[in-house]
């Protein structure tokens, strides 16, 4: 297809940005003077813009990318030593499992991880997912207004032991918890309910003191604090100076 | 210890999990079938978290590519022993992945979809060639990246590029006059 076969390959490597400064000055200059092997570089250029032409390369679906963060996750550990099996062979179950961690995690990433996070191709795509995430009702993996009900749920699914703190005599009684993963990371989703709003308390244990403060997202207000070893965010569309109550109250019955 | 192996955990996320999209399409592209390679890129990464004990700095993306390659292969070699033997399970046995000139229903259907209609024509390369053709004209690696993930020599990767574009060019052409 080129007008000199010995210098097809050359070709190609100038296209591909292969070839020192001088191999490459020499092969523009041979290309310039000759019709045949302008043809050929047009047509290699055109080849790529076919390949490159849009939706052809697909990204990896969200729920992958959660299965994959989920079997990376400190929590995951045990699982992963236990049994060493291959995706190929326990697609379904983890399929299943997937799906809901993943909803979840979309739902979390995207409140969160805007807000701590500036850029990264994951983040962005879980951002991307959050609309679709939140109109599925997977907030919630184990839906019980019992703390004593949600804190063992935790054990054995985490590496730490969220403190889950009944506040429903103050008006914030809880709705559920779940797992989420948030900065690569599992985190503990405590849920609890004002009104007709929820309030989502992710927490995770951090060393690093995060300055604390109130955010604005898309008309949710984050709070975040630290206490006792561990990071609090708190998300809601709540009214904020009720859900600076709530920081208030929480932080006035959690071990510090 | 517990706080180590967290700390080894964040640490490969961090290094792995960008490259999940890159990971996926080399191994959809190979296996073509989107179920095949989510398990093959899931497979890999708990292969390459539990090696990562192992690696020594480098192109963390070759490193990621180069396990999904391997598994991908892994699986095409247990599947051809698998369609040999009297009990396969069926479908999937169905079309051999060898075989370039293949097409299931589903791609001819999709045919009209610009962007399916050129993964059909990667798709119809044979593997060798077909991931190449992903690794530097999807994934825009270098010859040298090519080379580590293939276990071939930059000389063998050229020539497989050229041999691949030659090829992708005859059943591009081949394609239009047909659709016209």
């Amino acid at each position: 297809m080129t007008a000199c076969p010995d210098k097809a390959m050359l070709l190609e490597a100038l296209l591909d940005g292969e070839l020192d400064a001088i191999h490459a000055a020499e092969m523009e200059a041979h290309v310039a003077g000759c019709a045949g092997c302008r043809a050929a570089l047009d047509d290699l250029t055109a080849m790529r813009l076919m390949l490159q032409t849009p939706g052809v390369r697909e990204p990896a679906p969200e729920r992958l990318k959660v299965r994959i963060a989920a079997g990376i996750a400190p929590s995951a550990a045990a699982a992963n030593d236990d049994r060493p099996v291959s995706a190929l062979r326990r697609r379904a179950p983890m399929a299943a499992f997937g799906g809901v961690v993943g909803l979840a995690a979309c739902f979390a990433l995207a409140l969160i991880i805007t807000p701590m996070l500036s850029s990264g191709a994951l983040e962005d795509e879980l951002v991307a997912g959050h609309v679709r995430s939140l109109q599925a009702s997977h907030l919630i993996d184990v839906a019980t207004s019992d703390q004593h009900v949600v804190k063992p749920w935790f054990d054995g699914k985490l590496d730490f032991a969220p403190p889950v703190i009944d506040l429903a005599q103050q008006g914030f009684p809880i709705v559920g918890g779940r797992l989420d993963y948030v900065d690569h990371r599992a985190v503990a989703a405590v849920v609890y309910k004002r009104g007709r709003h929820l309030i989502n308390l992710f927490i995770w244990p951090e060393a690093k003191p995060a300055p604390a403060g109130r955010h604005t997202r898309d008309g949710y207000t984050l709070l975040d604090w630290s206490q006792g070893g561990m990071t609090y965010w708190a998300v809601s569309d709540v009214n904020p100076n009720d859900l600076t109550l709530f920081e208030s109250l929480h932080q006035a019955h959690a071990p510090r | 210890m517990r706080s180590d192996d967290a700390e080894t955990r964040r640490r490969f996320a961090a290094l792995a999990l960008p490259h999940a999209d890159g990971a996926y399409n080399l191994a959809l592209r190979l296996a073509r079938s989107p179920e095949t390679a989510e398990d093959i890129v899931q497979d890999a990464y708990v292969k390459a978290l539990s090696g990562f004990d192992t690696y020594r700095g480098g192109d963390p993306r070759a490193w990621i590519f180069t396990i999904v390659r391997n598994r991908f292969y892994d699986w095409a070699r247990e599947r051809k022993l698998k369609a040999t033997a009297p009990l396969s399970d069926g479908a999937e046995d169905d079309f051999d992945y060898w075989d370039p000139d293949q097409e299931t229903p589903e791609d001819a259907l999709a045919r009209k979809d610009e962007a399916a209609r050129v993964r059909d024509l990667v798709d119809r390369l044979p593997p060798r060639l077909r991931e190449v053709i992903v690794l530097k004209e999807m994934e825009d690696l270098s010859y040298r990246q090519i080379a580590e993930i293939t276990g071939a020599p930059i000389g063998t990767v050229m020539s497989r590029l050229s041999r691949a574009r030659a090829l992708l060019a005859e059943t591009w052409k081949a394609d239009r006059e047909a659709v016209r």
